[in-house]
């Protein structure tokens, strides 16, 4: 069997009494990217929040590479090498642009090839080198976005989480942004990638996860799937 | 003119005590979101434990500021103790984390009265900062400028470290978003330790400092208290600018209202606390509240 980089195995989680995930699982192959696609509500960023430690699942495991995981709180998940880029960027406003990559910085691993720090993140997005001593709160959108990827990548991941990076951005900020996701699949990571917008998914996906009201309703290598599967469950897209 | 500019000085000099008392207690409620209401506690215990040393313990005083030092350090790691035994269990509900520092404060001040009687203790000023300063007609007490003096070197090195090292970022993300810190893999309950020892210690600090000038009595707690919270009202929690403005904004108004209008010194005291709750509730300094 190969290495899942991430596995999801049975989790229902809740958010106080309200059940919000029912016996999900899915899991992520090594330098694959898998594609979660779901309506509005369909309990995405719950899985994310799941697997990065911020939700304990009620039932289920998390495992990372074949550690369990499950029930270890957000730093020390991070700690095993899973970042997550979440949904609304929440970069830290008040922080300088430099001040935010340099709080998420964690030296690579030992037998990490493509290292990240400071000089590759900036190379990687000009813009942020530009305004590093700027207030992160001031930066437009698509740099927030870009803030937002390269704070999670001076983690030096082996798992990148990516929730709905393309919310809120203008289509040649999004193409900018999916071009580095690919870039960054090509350099092995493993990646998860959160779109509510299926058809940015399609292009670079290995496998796609459908989601809908807190259930796995489709999952599969994307090569197999029809586009008449996934418009049943999410409609016109 | 000397009645004004005395009056000056020492409204910057209780300035600069409050900015000692208050810095700790803004960043505790910045990453924390609780107010300490042991803050006041923390700044009696350690003037007592300073003036017990500088009076003559089992008859041997010490020096003043080896006495400050060693009431820093102990309240300091009283301060941790606090945070990783008693609050750290209560972690997630504010509410009960607030009713524990209350209920502290109120053994604190128990325990203080048991130990050092009901009686004052007067803490004799350093020897080689007794005198006055001359500037023409007028002369100020060099202790007093000693304190501003001193103030401003910890307000210098508390900028530098919440500004310029990795640590104070660190602290600063976790005032921002404290589950995005722990997310990037910021240890936050650390900082939480961290924050409140440091806190502790410059309350502490600040009640050895603050004891020739104000001396140590029961109630020394409850005084400071709403002292501290006003200044965090004014400056905005989790901003060290806004304590430092804050501070000494109220080192004015509590100066030159004892002094111009004793009967109305509370209202005027709490009268700019009130203003700025309704026009601009998240401080002078401070952000908004997520
Ligand atoms: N913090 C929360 N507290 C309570 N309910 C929540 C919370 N966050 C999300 N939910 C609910 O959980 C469900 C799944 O939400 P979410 O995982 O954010 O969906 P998605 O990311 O797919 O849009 C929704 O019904 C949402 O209302
Ligand atoms: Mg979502």
């Amino acid at each position: 069997m190969a290495t899942e980089a991430l596995a999801l195995t049975g989790i229902d989680a809740y958010y106080g009494d309200s059940h919000v995930l029912y016996d999900v699982s899915f899991s992520l192959g090594e330098a694959k990217l898998l594609g979660l696609l779901g309506r509005n509500g369909a309990g995405k960023s719950t899985s994310m929040a799941v697997a990065m430690g911020i939700l304990p699942p009620r039932q289920g495991t998390v495992s990372v590479f074949g550690a369990d995981i499950t029930g270890k709180p957000p730093e020390a998940v991070a700690a095993q090498g899973v970042a997550l880029v979440p949904q609304g960027r929440r970069i830290f406003k008040s922080l300088s642009v430099a001040e935010n990559l340099l709080v998420a910085a964690r030296p690579p691993r030992k037998s990490q090839s493509n290292r990240w720090d400071f000089d590759r993140v900036y190379a990687a997005f000009p813009r942020l080198k530009e305004r590093q001593g700027q207030a992160a709160g001031l930066l437009s959108g698509g740099e927030q976005q870009m803030l937002a990827i390269g704070r999670a990548l001076m983690g030096n991941p082996r798992v990148l989480l990516m929730d709905e990076p393309s919310e809120g951005l203008a289509p040649q900020i999004v193409a900018e942004v999916m071009a580095t996701v690919k870039r960054l699949k090509g350099e092995g990571l493993s990646i998860i990638l959160v779109e509510q917008n299926a058809q940015l998914v399609f292009d670079v996906a290995d496998d796609i996860v459908v989601l809908n009201s807190g259930r796995v309703v489709v999952s599969g290598p994307a090569a197999t799937l029809s586009h008449t599967d996934l418009h049943q469950h999410l409609g016109v897209y | 003119m000397t009645f004004w500019s005395l009056l000056t000085v020492n409204s910057i000099t209780f300035g600069g005590l409050l900015f000692l008392l208050s810095a700790g207690f803004s960043l505790i409620f910045g990453l924390m979101r609780i107010p300490n209401l042991t803050h006041g506690s923390l700044f009696m215990l350690g003037a007592y434990v300073g003036a017990t040393m500088v009076g003559g313990l089992i008859g041997i005083s010490t020096d003043f500021w080896i006495a400050a030092l060693v009431a820093t350090i102990v309240v300091a790691a009283f301060g941790a103790v606090i945070e990783r035994f008693l609050l750290r269990q209560l972690l997630g509900n504010e509410r009960a984390q607030v009713l524990m520092t209350l209920g502290i404060s109120l053994m604190v001040a128990d325990f203080c009265l048991m130990v050092w009687g009901g009686d004052p203790l007067n803490m004799s000023t350093p020897a080689h900062l007794g005198g006055f300063v001359r500037a023409g007609p007028l002369a100020f007490p060099l202790y007093r400028l000693a304190i501003i003096v001193i103030a401003m070197i910890f307000a210098a090195a508390l900028w530098y470290l919440l500004d310029r090292t990795r640590l104070g970022a660190m602290i600063r993300a976790g005032v921002d978003d404290a589950e995005m810190a722990r997310v990037v893999g910021i240890r936050v309950s650390r900082l939480f330790t961290i924050v409140f020892a440091l806190g502790a210690g410059l309350a502490a600090f600040a009640g050895v400092i603050g004891g020739p000038i104000l001396s140590v009595y029961p109630g020394l707690d409850q005084d400071m208290l709403p002292l501290a919270l006003v200044v965090v009202i004014l400056g905005g929690t989790g901003s060290l600018l806004g304590s430092f403005v804050g501070s000494l904004i109220i080192g004015f108004i509590y100066n030159f209202g004892q002094a111009l209008l004793p009967e109305l010194a509370y209202f005027v005291l709490f009268l700019p606390m009130l203003l700025v709750l309704i026009l601009r509730p998240q401080g002078l300094f401070g952000r908004q509240m997520p």
